[in-house]
């Protein structure tokens, strides 16, 4: 009974969505004040129901319903309560209900947060999601029902995927949809804008703070996903550019385009078009990347065409929506001139090359991405594009995208110089090349050039970020709140750059076949194969080996890697044990049983590679920390104070 | 002028929909049939000599097996589609009509032979291509890519992706045997 009405209540929904869509847009192009009166209950109500609907589904599997398909296929009775919960959106019926829940969170948040808008405004940001939510809304119900029967009855579900049921992965896919789905605020504000014929220094102003929020959630929700893959993949590897981390990464890089094209926006009241194209693109590609992985179109064309009805849906959805907003682009871009200029070496010229370095990143990646896809199409055959192609070419456009970063921060507003910012960029470059160097060859003994290179560059990032900061204080000026979240992001990346350099130059790792007793060398530490014994979890039994760890005389760490074996789906999965501290990451893995007690291990000795959990750590505190500052909170003027009057206030804030 | 750069997205979208709808209409069934053929068809391999995998001592020249059919096969322990190609290159070397000579590409010496061990080794010889130097003249974008060399020395079929078992014979068996 209850996931019938879950059913009913998400058709309600969708009804509402439509009724939200109508008045929020046809309302402030009719000057219809009651149609734009009635956007904000539509969104309430349309909240409402839609938090029911996901609340019976969620029950449904907390419950063991397996009368319902999307339960039987994915979830079983052995299965602890919170992978249950997690499997609500682990596979593709129910992410999508879950795309809609957050999509509709956001939604209430604009309307709840955003009073303060233009009402008129307000109603076409919200008529914007309203489409969204509908689209989606329709999708769901028409192809993807997660409430649909079974029409016999199952004793017992098929089982989570055991690859799945894992604490990191139960949050990792929810902060991943809270950034995708967070960029539809943006998309919504600048459609919105676009409908209104008028684009001035406060719509970026208001555009900020939701952008870096969800921005924030996407770096998280990436971070989760590497953290998951590094350890429960076993294979050490934190990011391997397959199609789906790819698909993920690209609304990053435009979101974080988008974040800087935005205070340019915000600060001068430049680069008006290109803001609004980026806005347009962080959501396009979250939604292309999503229904590309989902569709599963990407590994293979076969899979896509197995169900023609769902590809053409998601086809015209993407028309229409993404279509529609560059259609609205081509309309209203060319009204949008620039009256200020700027100077080749200022901070808008540093933050222009800065979102042109990004862009190329995301188009080099959607390029390998595509290929395949494209060879396939083309009857060239099935294609792999891995990480010889990627590597390179991802670099050529982050390293001159590092320097920047440390250069830009110094660069003054519209002024052609970097004057006396000069001498601290200087003297920073020099500590950082002799701090570089000491760590990349004096410690690692690292002579590969793209060492050295990636660990100066992140000094000098993590320096350069400091130096104003550090003399505001001396200074005793405070510090706003965006100053300080646009420091801890960038010292994050230089953390990240300091530390994917490190680990990646420096690491070791050694297949070896041990039996009890034995031990073998690694990067000065000794693995020493103690015993293995049974172990059972609570829905899978388990071979766990004792690897003890020491260094010289000392026992530093002991690992204890498991081989599991899931009841249900009969998989052997390899849990790979960690030894971590700051300086560094052991890593042990078992592979196959060899007979005779004795087994086959992957061994591996990682150094600094907590630096690229700290590192994204700090830029989505960054990012949080940005996104609370006083100005977006403050009644919104007509025009913005121009920067360049309050000197005091021309270096700050630029997250 | 200044308007026309403002279609730009718009246009790079719709074509990209476009080629999603072909895509979906041709929903295509098996292997693709058409093929741009390389232009180094006809054309004599290029010679090469590279360390082998198996010992970086022992090296692997193109001009050993000159008399034979040679099928070169780019590889990766990275590709994933080398992984399902890879019991096809089993079973062709059981049939021994041909010789085959593994090019691994862009890849770890120590992963390959790790992967050699843990699947077996249809090779006659593999050579060692870390830095993709040879794979360069053969045009050489992805892995896995097929070539079919015949016993003077000339290219004579190119197959971008995986070998399937299909393709062998429809393809590559069907030359040498017709050849013969």
């Amino acid at each position: 009974m209850l996931p019938e009405l879950g059913q009913f209540a998400l058709i309600l929904a969708m009804l509402l969505a439509f009724a939200q869509a109508f008045f929020g847009i046809a309302g402030p192009a009719r000057r219809n004040e009651r149609w734009i009166a009635a956007t904000a209950p539509a969104v309430a109500g349309q909240f409402v129901l839609t938090v029911f609907a996901f609340a019976t589904l969620v029950y449904a599997f907390v419950h063991n319903d397996f009368t319902l398909r999307s339960v039987a296929g994915h979830s079983n009775s052995a299965l602890p309560v919170y992978f249950r919960v997690a499997a609500t959106w682990g596979h593709h019926e129910g992410s999508m209900l879950f795309w809609i829940l957050v999509l509709s969170i956001w939604t209430v948040a604009v309307a709840a947060f955003s009073r303060r808008l233009p009402r008129a405004f307000q109603a076409r940001v919200l008529g914007v999601l309203g489409v969204l939510s509908a689209g989606f809304l329709l999708f769901t119900l028409a192809t993807s029902n997660p409430f649909e029967r079974l029409d016999r009855l199952l004793p017992d579900g098929v089982d989570l995927n055991p690859v799945l049921q894992d604490f990191a992965l139960t949050i990792h896919p929810p902060m991943l949809y809270v950034g995708y789905v967070g960029f539809s605020v943006a998309f919504a504000f600048a459609c919105a804008a676009m409908l209104e014929g008028k684009l001035d220094q406060t719509w970026a102003r208001w555009t900020r703070p939701w952008t870096t929020v969800a921005w924030m959630f996407l770096t998280v929700g990436i971070a989760l996903g590497s953290w998951w893959a590094y350890y429960e993949l076993g294979w050490g590897g934190w990011w391997a550019w397959d199609p789906v981390e790819n698909a993920i990464l690209m609304p990053w890089l435009l979101g974080t385009a988008l974040i800087h094209s935005l205070a340019v926006t915000d600060k001068r009241g430049l680069f008006k078009s290109w803001t609004l194209l980026l806005a347009i693109g962080a959501f396009s590609f979250s939604l292309l990347a999503t229904f590309l992985v989902r569709s599963g179109v990407l590994t293979s064309v076969h899979s896509f065409a197995a169900d023609p009805g769902r590809g053409i849906f998601i086809l015209s959805f993407l028309v229409v929506m993404i279509g529609g907003a560059l259609a609205l682009y081509v309309w209203r871009a060319p009204l949008l001139r620039s009256q200020a200029g700027f100077d080749l070496v200022s901070r808008e010229a540093f933050l222009l090359y800065n979102n042109i370095l990004l862009v190329i990143a995301t188009f080099v990646i959607f390029g390998g991405n595509m290929a395949p896809f494209l060879s396939d199409i083309l009857g060239l055959g099935s294609l792999s594009v891995g990480p010889p192609y990627f590597n390179p070419t991802f670099l050529v456009s982050m390293i001159p995208l590092l320097a920047l970063v440390a250069i830009g921060m110094h660069a003054r507003w519209k002024r052609g110089n970097l004057g006396e910012s000069r001498r601290v960029l200087l003297v920073s470059l020099g500590t950082a090349l002799v701090l570089g160097l000491a760590m990349a060859i004096g410690i690692y003994g690292l002579h590969d050039v793209r060492a050295p290179l990636g660990t100066l560059l992140g000094f000098w990032i993590i320096l350069s970020s400091l130096v104003d900061p550090i003399d505001r204080l001396r200074r005793r000026l405070s510090l706003s709140a965006a100053v300080v979240g646009m420091t801890l992001a960038h010292v994050g990346l230089g953390l990240l750059t300091l530390g994917i350099t490190t680990t990646e130059s420096a690491r070791v790792e050694r297949d070896v076949a041990l039996a009890p007793g034995q031990s073998a060398e690694l990067g000065g530490y000794r693995f020493t194969f103690v015993k293995t014994e049974a172990a059972e979890g609570p829905n899978y039994d388990a071979v766990r080996a004792d690897v003890q760890v020491s260094r010289g005389d000392r026992d530093v760490a002991l690992l204890q890697p498991e081989r599991r074996t899931y009841w249900v789906q009969q998989t052997a999965l390899a849990e790979a044990a960690l030894g971590v501290n700051f300086r560094r990451d052991l890593l042990a893995t078992m592979g196959e049983s060899l007979g005779k007690g004795a087994w086959s291990f992957r061994l591996q000795v990682r150094p600094l590679m907590s630096l690229l959990w700290l590192g994204a750590a700090l830029m989505a505190l960054g990012g949080l920390c940005a996104a609370t500052d006083r100005r977006y909170r403050q009644a919104v003027r007509s025009t913005a104070t121009d920067p360049l009057a309050s000197p005091a206030r021309a270096g700050s804030a630029v997250t | 002028m200044r308007v026309n750069r403002f279609w730009l997205p718009l246009v790079g979208f719709l074509v990209l929909a476009g080629v999603f709808f072909v895509a979906l209409k041709r929903a295509p069934t098996g292997g693709g049939e058409r093929l741009v053929q390389s232009v180094l068809i006809g054309k004599p391999a290029s010679a090469f000599t590279l360390p082998s995998v198996l010992d970086p001592a022992m090296p692997v020249s193109l001009a050993d097996f000159k008399g034979r059919w040679v099928l070169l096969n780019v590889w990766a322990t990275w590709c994933v589609e080398c992984r399902a190609e890879h019991q096809v290159l089993l079973d062709v070397q059981r049939e021994g009509k041909v010789a085959i000579v593994g090019l691994d590409y862009k890849d770890e010496d120590p992963a390959a032979n790790e992967w050699l061990q843990r699947l077996g080794n249809p090779y006659d010889a593999v050579a060692s291509d870390p830095e993709g130097r040879v794979a360069l003249d053969y045009g050489v974008y992805g892995a896995p890519e097929n070539f079919l060399i015949d016993p003077n020395g000339v290219i004579v079929h190119k197959h971008i992706g995986a070998l399937t078992s299909e393709v062998w014979r429809r393809d590559f068996q069907s030359r040498v045997d017709g050849a013969s």
